[in-house]
């Protein structure tokens, strides 16, 4: 340790009648102006970074790949029969910090099917412009129905477009989908459906 | 027949023809110049630029100026209106006014008479620029004042020294030329070095001395203090709106172009072309000289860009200290060795008087500069204190010593 104060003589003094040379204090040195040529050093640096290539994406004309897990705009999730996975329980309008999500559950009755067990769904609201995207709906759901996309162009005109509605959420009817409301799959059981075990329609469930 | 000459042989259409050349020049100019300043300081950050509007961005700051006539002009209550309104109409014509008296091009045909593009030619034709960017600072002063507001009047107080400050040494820079070349016209100094070396050869450390303070004098980076966003939000012109705001902007971009030019003119050979390249000014009838003439103010426009690219600004009162105790003394000494030199020149002292003073002056420069360096502090590494812990908690860190901060024992 470089001892600074160890030629000078401290005296104690009473408060308030102590003054700025009673307290220790360091000889700070400032080094001087860098040398001529460390200062061409830095003209160096913005001349040669003119020929290097630059870090724009041209956005609009390319867009670049988001990270796997970017946190985008939300999707509900269906079974692989089509049935949703949302079953209105509102535990991620519970979990959400910016109270950006709104969820009406209703019960499923025999004409009108459309998820698995009793309730599901009814009014599914994520406004925009309160989400922050935090992603604590997601891990609050207990069906894996709410989950992210990629999508991040989400600018608007008007307020109003930017409160998504259950159907600007649902994910699209993929390969061997039915469009609900139709019945569950014959013989399985809502834990079924948890579990994995449809894999797909089958073609009872399509007949009216 | 010298330009002066030729100038005067004008009918008054072919003055009124250059007059309105002159102006659509520099208004061009300055399109361009915005336009080039951002694409070449995105380079140097590694972004790209203007690049939507017409071909590579080319046209990006004529629609800034379209969308600019077209904003709400604000004038503020507490503002004082008529000179409101003047102050950036002082500005913006001063700095064009600088531009009459620069030659751009040597002989040409204008219309079938033969002629040079340049509007006039003083016998004072230096001193005419000094005085008349002189006056371009009460437009900066006055916006600042008549604003009616806090950060405006900072800031044109600000500009105001400084350009005075970096006025002085720039004047004492151009002294060295006018010794040199035994005129304060502009024509007679590129004439006076088409026939020797450029001035910026010979009199480098006013060549030196003349672009800093062209940089402290037109309130650009690193000498941006006027206009410091982070202090002073945009300065003198932080009220201004609209066309008042344009003609500001205008203004600062055509004085830059100006004081490029005029270092054109007065270091680098001004419309001449480059050494060994002399046989280029007879193309196109002459109106090649006025590509070297451009070519060489744009040389000058990128040191602006660079300075703006690599160095960040300087504390107020280091800017002025470098401005009195540096730039003023070093051009006052040069001036007299210049003077010196000249004398021993013209009273036709032989060669080795010459040298010999001029070698004694190099010893004498090379023994104050050492004397400096001897009085530099040393730089010692900065070992921190090691010592026992502080007597205050603070969380521990991995492979941190702990600082003891108190200082006692």
């Amino acid at each position: 340790m470089t001892d600074f104060n160890e030629n000078v003589n401290i005296e104690k003094k009473a408060s308030g009648q102590a003054d700025i040379n009673s307290v220790p204090f360091t000889e700070v040195e400032q080094p001087g102006p860098a040398s001529l040529a460390q200062q061409a050093k830095g003209f160096w640096v913005t001349f040669s970074t003119m020929f290097k290539k630059n870090q724009t994406v041209q956005y609009p004309d390319v867009k670049a790949l988001t990270a796997p897990r970017f946190h985008g705009r939300h999707q509900l999730n269906r079974h692989p029969d089509g049935l949703e996975k949302c079953i209105g329980c509102e535990l991620c309008a519970w979990a959400c910090p910016a109270d950006a999500i709104l969820v009406e559950g209703g019960n499923n009755t025999p004409g009108n099917q459309l998820s698995p067990g009793e309730r599901h769904g009814a009014v599914y609201q994520i406004n925009y412009l309160r989400c922050i995207f935090c992603g604590l709906c997601v891990e609050a759901c207990p069906t894996r129905a709410l989950t992210m996309t990629n999508e991040y162009e989400l600018a608007d005109d008007k307020r109003e477009k930017l409160i998504f509605e259950k159907d600007d959420l649902l994910a699209p009817l993929r390969q061997g989908m039915l469009a609900p409301p139709h019945p569950m799959y014959p013989g399985m059981t809502d834990t079924n459906y948890y579990n994995g075990d449809v894999k797909e329609a089958h073609p009872s469930q399509g007949e009216k | 027949m010298t330009t002066a000459q030729l100038l005067g042989q004008d009918p008054g259409w072919l003055i009124a023809v250059k007059a309105l050349m002159v102006f659509i020049i520099c208004v061009l100019a300055t399109l361009m110049a915005v336009w080039t300043e951002r694409r070449v300081l995105a380079k140097m950050q590694l972004r790209t630029g203007p690049n939507r509007v017409g071909p590579a961005g080319l046209l990006q700051s004529l629609s800034d100026g379209v969308k600019l006539a077209l904003k709400e002009d604000i004038i503020p209550a507490a503002a004082d209106k008529v000179v409101f309104i003047i102050a950036p109409i002082i500005a913006t014509s001063m700095c064009f006014m600088a531009f009459a008296v620069i030659p751009m091009t040597g002989v040409v045909n204008i219309f079938g008479r033969q002629t040079a593009l340049q509007l006039t030619d003083l016998p004072v034709g230096v001193l005419y620029i000094l005085a008349v960017t002189s006056i371009g600072v009460y437009g900066v002063v006055l916006a600042g004042w008549s604003s009616g507001s806090t950060y405006p009047l900072l800031g044109g107080l600000r500009s105001s020294a400084q350009v005075i400050s970096y006025e002085v040494a720039m004047g004492l820079s151009l002294v060295a030329v006018f010794i040199y070349a035994s005129s304060m016209s502009t024509s007679d100094i590129v004439a006076s070095q088409h026939q020797h070396l450029w001035n910026a050869v010979v009199l480098f450390p006013s060549f030196v001395i003349y672009v800093i303070s062209m940089v402290g004098e037109t309130n650009r980076a690193p000498f941006d203090l006027a206009e410091a966003e982070g202090e002073l939000v945009g300065g003198f012109h932080t009220e201004y709106s609209s066309l008042k705001f344009a003609l500001f902007f205008l203004a600062e971009y055509v004085n830059i172009i100006a004081v490029s030019a005029l270092a054109t003119t007065l270091f680098l050979g001004g419309y001449h072309a480059l050494p060994g390249l002399g046989f280029t000014e007879q193309w196109l009838g002459g109106w090649f000289t006025l590509i070297w003439f451009f070519a060489k103010v744009n040389f000058f426009f990128f040191i602006f860009m660079w300075l703006r690219g690599s160095l960040p600004r300087l504390r107020y009162d280091q800017f002025m200290k470098f401005g009195w105790k540096v730039l003023i003394p070093v051009s006052l000494v040069w001036i007299l060795i210049v003077a010196a030199l000249r004398v021993l020149q013209q009273e036709g002292a032989p060669r080795s008087a010459i040298l010999a003073f001029a070698v004694g002056v190099v010893i004498i420069v090379m023994a104050i500069s050492s004397m400096i360096e001897r009085n530099k502090v040393k730089v010692r590494s900065a070992d921190l204190p090691e010592g026992e812990a502080p007597n205050f908690p603070i969380p521990s860190l991995p492979q941190v010593k702990s600082i003891n901060v108190s200082g006692g024992k």
